[in-house]
């Protein structure tokens, strides 16, 4: 490929959705790029890039979808989805007022383990929780994989990563060969077509953000820029939880980890200094 | 040499197969791999000592796997060792009923690599 072929196209990954790829993925760009070659009849990346140099919307979001990695698995690492059971919700449970609904946002939510995990640990909580509603918004920039989270349908492969046998049999039945998440916990789930680097504020306002193994894809400015609008995204005494190779050190100082835990964020105030955070959040208790 | 019990998996399989392939997976993680080709000759085995956990096959001539999951459980008490239930027909009802008599997970074959481990990490023994 051409250097200036090369150049199109990460440019317009960069520009699309913070895709930060470099000359040695080369063949990334050849293996998930050859089916739009394909179907485009295009010969090869270069004519492909000469096409996108042109207007042609339709073809751009097809590439920059095609080049979003989609992997997910239910209570994936499990500590962060612990943490919620047994702190954060509890917690925001106790400190906000009767009847304000709770909102949780999972900023990149590919296929949706992640959201639906978050609405079986609601579901399980139900005692707790009383009557208090609790929203929860999975946003990806790929059409695909929402229009899939969307539909709930599980393969045997994707239900048996993470997921504990108790949860399978209470919140699934099988559909075929796969599995079918219950209407009630899709109902708590709403997807939604969204770009982490374009406009947030329409989103409103979460109590929890997980945004995890997304911010590892971009260079340092585009994930200071993510999380700087995650920031004005989350509520004062909000948490954001980043995945198991993500971290705000060196990136961001809007957020501090909890005492303890490198996955578990809150934000720091305006003028206090970043070790002062969050002082009224109990270090992680050993969880698994 | 002594053998760190904990670190045991007893694999119970009438398919020679399955506990070749389970057992290469099992001890390139640093398990010792013990094996039986059907409940009966799995429960002698947890008699002359017990392993650290159990992956267990559901169809087994002589003693399935659900008759033995309960004989050791009546014999040894709840909870020890973990089972990890693992079969073909993997409808509610069996995982339901593997819950009831004491296993700690349910792994649906043909499994691969990924989810034998991940099973392992999920009851902590990895
Ligand atoms: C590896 S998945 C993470 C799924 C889930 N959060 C998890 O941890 O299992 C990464 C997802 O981020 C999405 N993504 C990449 N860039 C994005 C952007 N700029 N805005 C929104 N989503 C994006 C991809 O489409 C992909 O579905």
């Amino acid at each position: 490929m051409t250097p200036l072929g090369f150049e199109t196209l990460a440019t317009l990954l960069h520009r699309g959705s913070g895709l930060s790829i470099g000359p040695d993925k080369l063949y990334l760009l050849e293996t998930r790029l050859a089916p739009i070659l394909r179907a485009h009849a295009l010969p090869d990346l270069d004519a492909l890039a000469i096409r996108l140099r042109g207007a042609a919307p339709e073809l751009e979001r097809a590439v920059v979808e095609a080049m979003t990695t989609n992997e997910s698995s239910f209570f994936r690492d499990d500590k962060p989805f612990a943490h919620v059971r047994t702190q954060a919700l509890p917690r925001l449970h106790a400190t906000r007022p009767p009847g304000a609904r709770l909102r949780i946002w999972s900023a990149a939510a590919s296929t949706g383990q992640e959201a639906y995990s978050l609405a079986i640990i609601v579901a399980e909580n139900r005692a707790l929780l009383g009557t208090r509603e609790v929203e929860i918004v999975g946003t990806d920039i790929a059409r695909e994989p929402l229009a899939r989270a969307r539909e709930g349908l599980f393969t045997q492969f994707e239900v048996q990563r993470g997921l504990p046998m108790q949860m399978l049999v209470r919140y699934f039945r099988k559909d075929g060969g796969n599995w079918r998440i219950a209407e009630a916990i899709r109902d708590m789930v709403s997807f939604r077509e969204w770009n982490l680097l374009g406009d947030l504020r329409p989103l409103g306002t979460f109590d929890l953000i997980f945004c995890r193994n997304v911010l590892i894809y971009f260079d340092t400015p585009t994930k200071a820029r993510a999380l700087e609008a995650m920031a004005r995204q989350l509520a004062p005494d909000g948490l954001l939880y980043l995945g198991g190779a993500e971290t705000v050190l060196g990136v961001s100082d809007r957020f501090a980890s909890l005492a303890g835990d490198r996955a578990v964020y809150g934000l720091t105030p305006p003028t206090a200094a970043p070790q002062a955070a969050v002082p009224q959040m109990r270090p992680l208790a050993a969880v698994r | 040499m002594t053998v760190d019990r904990t670190q045991v998996v007893l694999v119970v399989d009438d398919s020679r197969v399955v506990r070749k392939v389970a057992r290469r997976i099992l001890e390139a993680r640093g398990f010792t791999v013990e094996e039986a080709e059907d409940g009966s000759r799995a429960l002698e085995a947890c008699r002359r000592a017990m392993p650290g956990s159990v992956l267990l096959d559901w169809n087994m001539p002589v003693m399935n796997g659900l008759d033995f999951l309960k004989a050791l459980r009546e014999e040894f008490g709840p909870g020890n060792p973990p089972v990890l239930f693992c079969t073909t027909e993997n409808d509610i009802d069996r995982i339901e009923q593997a819950i009831v008599h004491g296993a700690q997970e349910f792994i649906m074959k043909p499994f691969d690599e990924e989810i034998l481990l991940g099973k392992f990490e999920q009851v902590g023994l990895l």
